[in-house]
């Protein structure tokens, strides 16, 4: 378990919203597709995704996920932005892929 | 100033979605009026007076060779030309249009180059119409008014108790509306955590609603949803208004669906949603016809899950 906090300063990806640092992760999802995301998703696990708009925080926040990490040099929209702000849910951006972020996070996690 | 005053990056998202989806095909003008090489100056003059147009494309075997624009004629008229054939003279220095690109291309376009018309080309390189401001003008206004009647028609939530002092909820939700997607599924949410319910039946209710209220913005004409909230269960009806499913057996099976590639690229569309909303569901169904879909979810509050999280908390502690 991990604060939304050490993930920023462990992982060093590129900060959109920070989100509500004192929150905690317990693992992690990876997925594209976000009924797959809905569906399947742990509370309190960090979404680990391409999906850069406005949708992913509606799924993030119905789930209860307090973090995202977008893969693959994807930046998040304005309007994702203020939504994830709005729901106090974390925002990390990088040019890794989603296999190199999930591996990096499983590894904070010590889950590896 | 802008030709066509429509911001194709931060425009309201129904503009944005608009322009979009549009492709110039659907703004074009397609009838076309062309002429063969060989044709003189002059019989374009004439051309252009007797059909009122400003442009006419020259064409070899549905290829454009070029465009004699009304500048061109003034010119030929100016200099002593006008009995000269058109491919001494046309414009060959062309923008071109492709017919499946999206209309913001073409309002770019406009901004960019000073041309009245670009022409249109199908990916045969073929010349299949003209597109001018006053048609993407046109047309936008068209599709805007209809949006514009749309959201007259969509009413805020409205939150009524029925004669049973069950709490009523129902939600408006619009045609590829994403940027209100979720909406009612986190107000349904909320509601069932204020009540107390245990997180795995909010989670169940959250799934439930949150898949009917995309399938209405992804698939439908637009709808509504309706959460009516009892003592023991909550019920999540989705009604829309068509055009209905084809087959809904087909709709029912995991990974079956209809959505085109912008919608799946957005990562909806996998064809995970209808089977989500029966799996969470005690009570679940279904009926569709070309004048809407309605399916109804019922999600209780059952014991076996008050017991289980009983027991959980008895661990944690």
């Amino acid at each position: 378990m991990i604060s939304i906090e050490q993930l920023f300063s462990h992982l060093g990806y590129k900060k959109f919203s920070e989100g509500d640092l004192q929150k905690t992760i317990t693992t992690g999802y990876t997925s594209d597709l976000l009924s797959d995301v809905m569906g399947n998703a742990d509370e309190g696990s960090v979404l680990i995704t391409i999906q850069a708009h406005k949708n992913t925080i509606a799924v993030a926040s119905l789930v209860g996920m307090p973090a995202i990490i977008l893969c693959n040099g994807r930046t998040p929209t304005e309007d994702m932005i203020g939504a994830a702000k709005e729901e106090g849910i974390a925002i990390l951006a990088t040019s890794e892929s989603q296999f190199t972020a999930s591996y990096k996070v499983a590894k904070l996690l010590a889950l590896v | 100033m802008q030709t066509i005053p429509i911001n194709t990056y931060n425009s309201p998202t129904v503009i944005l979605e608009l322009i979009y989806r549009l492709k110039v095909k659907d703004v074009m003008t397609g009838s076309l009026i062309s002429v063969p090489l060989g044709t003189t100056m002059r019989a374009v003059q004439h051309l252009m007076r007797e059909k009122a147009i400003t442009g006419v494309p020259v064409v070899l075997n549905k290829r454009l060779l070029g465009i004699v624009s009304m500048d061109d004629i003034i010119q030929a008229l100016d200099f002593g030309y006008i009995n000269d054939p058109v491919e001494q003279h046309m414009t060959t220095n062309l923008i071109l249009l492709e017919e499946d690109m999206p209309v913001s291309f073409a309002i770019n376009y406009f901004d960019r180059y000073r041309y009245h018309r670009f022409p249109v080309l199908n990916r045969h390189k073929e010349l299949v119409g003209i597109v001018t401001t006053r048609d993407i003008s046109t047309r936008l206004l068209w599709e805007i008014n209809h949006e514009v009647e749309n959201l007259e028609r969509m009413n805020q939530s409205t939150r009524i108790t029925d004669g049973l002092s069950r709490d009523v909820q129902t939600f408006s939700i619009m045609k590829h509306d994403f940027e209100n997607a979720g909406f009612a599924s986190t107000e349904i949410k909320k509601k069932l955590k204020l009540n107390k319910i245990f997180p795995r039946t909010i989670r169940r209710a959250a799934i439930a609603s949150y898949e009917l209220e995309m399938n209405i913005v992804v698939h439908s004409n637009g709808g509504h949803i309706t959460a009516e909230f009892g003592p023991d269960e909550v019920t999540i009806t989705s009604k829309d208004t068509g055009p209905g499913i084809l087959n809904v057996d087909h709709a029912m099976e995991e990974g079956f669906s209809t959505a085109n590639e912008w919608i799946r690229s957005l990562g909806f569309g996998a064809g995970m949603g209808l089977p989500n909303v029966r799996s969470v569901s005690d009570d679940f169904s279904i009926t569709s016809d070309a004048e809407g879909t309605t399916v109804v979810s019922t999600i209780r509050f059952s014991d076996r899950e008050i017991k289980q999280q009983a027991e959980e908390d008895v661990q944690h502690d």
